[in-house]
């Protein structure tokens, strides 16, 4: 599964993009959120405000309970701010 | 269906070639809006955008469609600038075209409201105390929700 971190996000991980091999407990973006956070300090940071973080797979805005599988592209990011 | 154009670019926009591109004998409305990088407190050196690149064009494409179902409309063309920007510099184009005004007016207006709060690109500030990102505002959302009411 790839990861893609931007913005303050970005930060905090120290990557825009990473590659994972979920657990198969982890079903869900919740979850997923879960697992990242205990893989590094900066990774707890990042999604301390989780409230406030937006996320996509594939390309589309998802929300903290939808599911994920090993092939998705999923994305975390704050609010966005074009324009 | 209007014909769409989207452009994600670190160079500037020419605005005589895009009313040029949307010059059309069925045309008789040409409406444009342009977002410049404002600079309040006058100690902005530079504004840095990123876009999460393949995310955007489809969720912009998504708008423009809308817009062209709800708007009677001959062209959509949408340029969002990304990299760093100077005070001043244009950020973002929306222009469209219709046969009268009230078309192609409404239909910037909703893509530009949307493209607020539904295109992934984040803004930091580049200023001598350093690089901050800048935070969603509230009254974006609220500029949305009105037109799901109507």
């Amino acid at each position: 599964m790839v990861i893609r971190y931007f913005a303050w996000l970005r930060d905090h991980t120290g990557c825009a993009h990473e590659t994972i091999q979920c657990p198969q407990e982890v079903t869900t973006i919740s979850q997923l959120i879960r697992y990242l956070s205990d893989t590094s300090e900066g990774h707890k940071a990042a999604f301390a405000h989780e409230g406030v973080i937006k996320v996509a797979i594939n390309h589309e805005f998802a929300s903290l309970g939808d599911s994920i599988s090993p092939d998705d592209e999923v994305a975390f990011f704050p609010p966005v701010t074009g324009g | 269906m209007a014909s769409v154009t989207i452009t994600i670019t670190e160079d500037d926009i020419d605005p005589s070639f895009e009313v040029a591109q949307l010059k059309d004998q069925a045309v008789g409305a040409i409406s444009l809006f342009f977002g410049t990088v404002r600079d309040t407190d006058g100690d902005l050196t530079a504004l840095h955008l990123e876009h999460y690149e393949g995310m955007t064009q489809k969720q912009i494409s998504a708008i423009a469609d809308e817009a062209s179902r709800k708007w009677s409309l001959n062209g959509i063309r949408i340029i969002h600038r990304v990299g760093r920007l100077l005070p001043q510099d244009m950020i973002v184009m929306v222009a469209a075209s219709s046969a009268h005004r009230a078309d192609s007016l409404e239909a910037v207006h909703y893509i530009m409201d949307y493209l607020k709060t539904d295109a992934p690109f984040w803004k930091a500030e580049e200023t001598s105390q350093g690089l901050s990102w800048v935070d969603a505002r509230i009254t974006d959302e609220t500029a949305k929700q009105k037109w799901q009411k109507s």
